[in-house]
């Protein structure tokens, strides 16, 4: 039987789908055993929505104040200590997940597997490397616990519907005071993230302004879709960071991802291989967007997203 | 604060379109350009205008692999670096194990600030920092897009998923950066001249005692599953149509 360990992300008071896709992608391992840590200070509301993940055999939750924001090097020891007699210790592919598990894999002793896009065995996962240009098939020694990360984008989230039993753990370790949360300052908007966003509306440095980006919010809010932007635009200051889609951003799969203005670079279109459905517009028609695209046209933002948007809206 | 560690990977250039080979058995790199992996870059740029700024006096510049290596040591030298240290090994050791050799370096050269690229850009992996900072019980503030020293500690604003996170960590410490900390200068050909006078040590990586971490294995290669050309429309009725046959609005 192989006892999995899924790391669930959280903001304290909702989980965060990744979790749910991590939990899908344990499930696809062979007589799968799975838990859920849930790491915060009040830890009760995310623990049931965490309960509720078919699939989950239990949730186990750590509450102390040191947890709430997350900070890796807290976390991390508390992890390891839980992990004791798991298998398998999964986290998202997220920022959260990234910049955590690698920390618990070598407090633990062993490498990590990066972005785990499907289960070929119990210890053997295919990941992306080189931007996606290349899959390969990993196998991770049997006789260590396998910490991995999933890359959430290749996995439906698991559904609800479970209830799971929910135990509390105390776990002794040493937590570090050699980090500390300052603040986190968020884009103040109402649109649905891009992780979990159905729709989103993408725009890239042909829209050549910050102003001009009002366009891609208008068509965004008009679907109620999420916003994503190319590296290109937000190196020229035209959108956030957390914007950005692609190799070095955000990997997603919406159902319909309009990419405005995109040219295409396989560094973006490494962040949407998995969407359901991909509009593009762009002026040049050879742009490599249009070889992947499954709805393509050819003109002048400027004219083609206003229209698009009267039309949608 | 005296010495900056900063680690450069020999990858393959950016601009690459990189091949599986056809049995399956890796990816093409013979004849392709390599480079410094551009995050590494952007670390070693970090290091230098501290420096320049008066709050480090030296900048090491680390790589760990085969002694082809040496090229990008040599560029980064030439960027700015006060002297370089090859880690020798005929493959890329596992990223424990790299993280092992940062280790002993930090231990030698009682560093007191590691700066990494996020991620390589070749197995994007994402994991050498964090596991540096597992092993060495330091922070790590990961995805750096600004970075403020004040004394002995560092206020480090990071690119998370919700927008912008800010850490204070003490030092020493481990910071990875990401796209947007700072531009890096380019390299002029007097400082090429300069940098082939400055020091290059070179070490062998059994002679560091390492523990290699459990490998995981390789068993095969293959190209990502394509995505299929789609249609063309001719305008935004027909754009409209597309999606709305798809049940998408």
């Amino acid at each position: 039987m192989a006892k999995i360990l899924v790391i669930a992300e959280h903001d304290g008071a909702t989980l965060n789908p990744s979790t749910a896709k991590c939990v899908a992608c344990a499930a696809q391992i062979e007589d799968a055993d799975i838990s859920v840590a849930v790491l915060g200070s009040d830890t009760g509301a995310v623990a049931a929505q965490a309960a509720d993940l078919s699939s989950v055999a239990r949730v186990v939750t750590i509450d102390n104040e040191r947890n709430d924001p997350a900070i890796a090097a807290v976390l991390a020891p508390q992890i390891v200590a839980l992990a004791n007699g798991y298998s398998h210790v999964f986290g998202p592919s997220t920022a959260f997940g990234k910049d955590l598990m690698p920390r618990v894999a070598a407090l633990m002793g062993v490498n990590q597997i990066s972005d785990i896009m499907s289960v070929e065995g119990s210890h053997a996962f295919k990941r992306p490397i080189y931007a996606g240009n290349a899959i390969v098939t990993v196998n991770a020694p049997a006789d260590h616990p396998v910490v991995a990360t999933v890359r959430t984008a290749s996995y439906q989230a698991a559904e609800g519907g479970n209830s799971a039993a929910v135990e509390s753990a105390d776990v002794d370790v040493e937590m570090p005071s050699h980090t500390r949360f300052v603040e986190l300052q968020t884009g103040s908007s109402d649109r649905p993230d891009l992780q979990s966003a159905a729709r989103v509306v993408s725009g890239g440095r042909a829209l050549a302004s910050e102003e001009n980006f009002e366009l891609i919010y208008k068509l965004a809010d008009a679907i109620g879709a999420g916003v994503g932007s190319s590296r290109a635009a937000v190196d020229a200051g035209y959108v956030p960071p957390e914007t950005q889609v692609g190799q070095t951003g955000q990997i997603i799969a919406p159902d319909l991802y309009i990419a405005i203005g995109i040219s295409g670079a396989i560094q973006h279109v490494t962040g949407i291989k998995d969407a359901g459905t991909i509009v593009a517009i762009n002026k040049d028609e050879e742009a490599p967007i249009f070889e992947i695209a499954d709805i393509g046209l050819v003109g002048d933002l400027f004219a083609i997203v206003p229209e698009l948007t009267e039309a949608l809206g | 604060m005296d010495k900056i560690l900063v680690g450069l990977k020999r990858a393959v250039d950016y601009n690459v379109r990189i091949q599986v080979k056809s049995d399956g058995s890796g990816v093409e790199t013979d004849g392709v350009k390599m480079s410094i992996n551009p995050f590494d870059e952007i670390a070693l740029e970090e290091a230098l205008r501290i420096r320049e700024r008066g709050e480090a006096s030296e900048v090491i510049v680390v790589s760990i692999g085969s002694s082809e290596s040496q090229q990008q040591l040599r560029t980064g030298l030439a960027m700015g670096a006060d002297r370089a240290i090859l880690v020798e090994s005929g493959d890329v050791p596992d990223t424990l194990s790299i993280a092992r050799v940062f280790k002993e370096l930090v231990d030698r050269e009682s560093a007191e600030l590691v700066i990494l690229g996020k991620q390589a850009i070749d197995d994007d992996n994402s994991q050498a920092g964090q596991m540096l900072a597992a092993i060495w019980e330091r922070p790590q503030a990961t995805f750096a897009s600004e970075v403020v020293l004040d004394g002995d500690k560092a206020r480090v604003t990071r690119e998370v998923d919700s927008g912008l996170e800010t850490l204070e960590i003490d030092l020493p410490a481990v910071i990875t950066v990401d796209l947007r900390l700072n531009e890096p200068r380019y390299v002029k050909l007097p400082d090429i001249m300069k940098a082939k006078k400055k020091p290059l040590e070179t070490i062998a990586i059994g002679d560091l005692g390492i523990e290699a971490g459990p490998r995981l294995e390789e068993t095969a290669f293959e190209p990502p599953a394509g995505r299929q050309k789609g249609i063309m429309v001719d305008d935004v009725a027909g754009l409209v149509a597309a999606i709305k046959d798809k049940g998408l609005v």
